[in-house]
């Protein structure tokens, strides 16, 4: 009995000096206190040092988390608790949270630097006028392909993924709409095919990618093509940059038959305690430096047309990352399919991962 | 010298948590499964748990839960048997535990490595001649790492049962001219079930909602019901289906525990307890 009060003092005292040192720390590193934004972004998907000069620059301290899904970060923005000033949710997910009335409008004077953004990706469709959501970055959905491991094969075409030669060599992220998607595309159906005869074929056609199939995964895409543990992988064109980056060999390419264009937006969650932190924020992104050394640090494309000036012209000029207006006409963005939907997406897709062993 | 009042003041905080943390999220699961999407009050979600993959995801749950838990205990009881042989078996214990005390995610991360083409095992295997072999997303990566991760579970209890085992019944059972084999399978074996027992619902009962392994290791290539589950609450949003799967999963525990209960109480009892 002894021992035990005497083990339980001794974990109370230590988080007792633990909690003290914490709140110094916390003290000194802000300068205006309790002013803080809380910004909820996905993972890696901004320069740090960005953070830190931001704090410098607006005296405000920021808090910083990430989530993984568009869905896992409406859900724990629905359920309030953590006051997030900022959150980057996609096109589809920003149609959604209006809906649920999660966001609250954005006060376009307070964002001086909203010139800089490129029109093409202004006043889009899910959010008519930027009333809510400012961009932050775009992408496609392709192939990212390791020539060196391949006979040469290219992946103009999504069948190409069929291919027998490629037996145990693909990877799939782990992502209905992604997924499910490519069946689609590969048949020449929209995307967002609500159809029930088009899903089925595209269900029973992604049946036949199995044995090709080496895993369905997340984010460890990245470290597996990096390390030649796979010749191909599905995957989204900033985390192919990213491979790209560390390992030359690899290649990407977005499949003729079309596929998914994508933004990422800046919003400001209705559980916002900040909000004039937040538009300080978002101002700040938009800055052309700001954006360009982000851009630089992520890998994603920028819609940020005073940023992309100031780029690299080999990166800005590179039409696998910056395609063409022309080619982007091809691609597709996600529209939100309505829950009901989005269940037969999943069944479809849980039956597809049965399908895979 | 406890008058009633103060047993009932002591009876409160456990009373309190078992509401709080048992009893109201299972009424809470059971509740949102009779709903569907739309906020309806309906059974379609029992129905359609019945009708589609979800019984094909139930039968391979069980069967990988079933591998697990076997080859789990085939390396726990003689690892355990050995423990209590050795001389400093508290520091051995230890040394066995010590490892689970690492988070989850960092060791299954590990694996990522250690079982990739250019990883330590390949390497191995090419001294030996074999080429690059698959070994991650299959699988026997999924079950080597699944059985890695719970078999201090199974070693405690199967420990502690041959730890309170009295050696003078071995004894007896020797002098009186039983081989090590009948020893063993009449006399040790049955007065350690409880152990056993235990050790089967520590790993069996989890490993029937694994999810994180399945994908880190398995490559998703195995589903198991905690996939599911995971994929209704947060991708879906189909509360209901979700919390439906969760009614069936916590369902199968119960079956489980009963069937692995401890009937025959006080059966590896020597006096101490």
């Amino acid at each position: 009995m002894k021992d035990i009060v005497r083990a339980a003092l001794t974990i109370i005292l230590v988080c007792l000096v633990l909690f003290f040192v914490n709140d110094l720390l916390n003290k000194n590193s802000g300068k205006a206190g309790s002013d803080t934004v809380t910004i909820y972004n996905w993972g890696e998907y901004i320069d740090p040092d960005l953070i830190a000069q931001f704090e410098d620059e607006s005296g405000y301290r920021v808090v910083y988390e990430t989530f993984d899904s568009n869905e896992a970060m409406m859900t724990k923005i629905e359920q309030g608790g953590t006051s997030y000033d900022i959150a980057v949710p996609s096109e589809y997910a920003i149609e959604k949270m209006k809906e649920h009335d999660l966001l609250l409008p954005i006060d376009h004077s307070k964002i001086p630097n909203l010139k800089n953004i490129d029109p093409y990706f202004l006043d889009l469709s899910f959010d008519p006028k930027n009333e809510f959501s400012i961009p932050y970055f775009w992408g496609t959905v392709g192939i990212v392909f390791n020539p060196s491991l391949l006979d040469g094969q290219t992946f103009d075409s999504w069948d190409a993924l069929w291919d027998p030669s490629l037996k145990g060599q693909v990877l799939l992220v782990d992502s209905a709409r992604e997924v499910i998607g490519m069946g689609l595309n590969s048949l020449g159906y929209s995307l967002n095919s609500t159809n029930e005869k088009e899903l089925q074929e595209a269900s029973e056609k992604l049946n036949k990618l199995t044995p090709n199939v080496k895993a369905i995964i997340g984010d460890e895409v990245t470290q597996l093509m990096v390390n030649e543990e796979a010749a191909v992988a599905l995957t989204w064109s900033g985390q192919a940059a990213d491979m790209m980056w560390e390992n030359e060999e690899l290649d990407y390419s977005v499949p003729e038959e079309g596929s998914n264009l994508w933004f990422d937006n800046m919003v400001i969650p209705k559980t916002a305690a900040n909000i004039e932190g937040a538009h300080a924020f978002i101002n700040f992104m938009l800055d052309a430096e700001v954006a360009a050394q982000n851009a630089d640090y992520v890998g994603y494309s920028i819609p940020n047309a005073a940023a992309v000036e100031l780029m690299d012209e080999e990166v800005t000029a590179d039409e696998r990352f910056y395609p063409t207006e022309e080619t982007r006409d091809n691609l597709e963005v996600y529209n939100n399919l309505g829950l009901e939907m989005l269940g037969v997406y999943n069944e479809l897709f849980l039956k597809f991962k049965m399908g895979t062993n | 010298m406890q008058t009633k009042n103060t047993k009932t003041f002591y009876l409160i905080p456990y009373f309190a948590w078992i509401i709080l943390f048992v009893i109201a999220p299972i009424a809470l699961i059971a509740y949102y499964s009779l709903f569907d999407l739309s906020g309806n009050f309906t059974l379609d979600n029992y129905k359609n748990f019945f009708t589609s993959i979800y019984l094909k995801l139930t039968l391979s749950s069980f069967w990988y839960a079933f591998l697990i838990t076997l080859f789990s205990l085939l390396v726990a009881y003689p690892t355990a048997y050995l423990l209590t042989k050795t001389k400093h078996k508290q520091l051995w214990l230890l040394l066995i535990i010590i490892p689970s005390w690492i988070n989850l995610l960092l060791k299954t991360y590990a694996f990522i490595g250690i079982f990739g083409l250019y990883g330590p095992i390949n390497a191995f295997l090419n001294v030996f001649g074999f080429g690059e072999t698959q070994i991650l997303f299959t699988d026997f990566s999924f079950i080597f790492v699944s059985v890695y991760i719970f078999i201090p579970f199974m070693i405690l209890p199967i420990f502690n049962a041959l730890d309170k085992l009295n050696p003078s019944l071995i004894d007896a059972s020797r002098d009186l001219g039983a081989s090590s084999w009948t020893t063993f399978s009449k006399v040790i074996f049955p007065l350690t079930t409880n152990g056993v027992k235990a050790g089967i619902q520590a790993v069996f009962i989890p490993s029937l909602s694994l999810f994180m392994i399945t994908r880190l290791i398995a490559g998703n290539k195995v589903i198991t019901l905690g996939t599911a589950i995971e994929q209704q609450f947060l991708v879906t949003q189909n509360w209901g289906m979700g919390s439906t799967i969760a009614v069936f999963l916590i369902i199968f525990m119960v079956i489980v525990m009963i069937i692995t209960g401890q009937r025959d109480k006080g059966a590896n009892s020597n006096g101490k307890n």
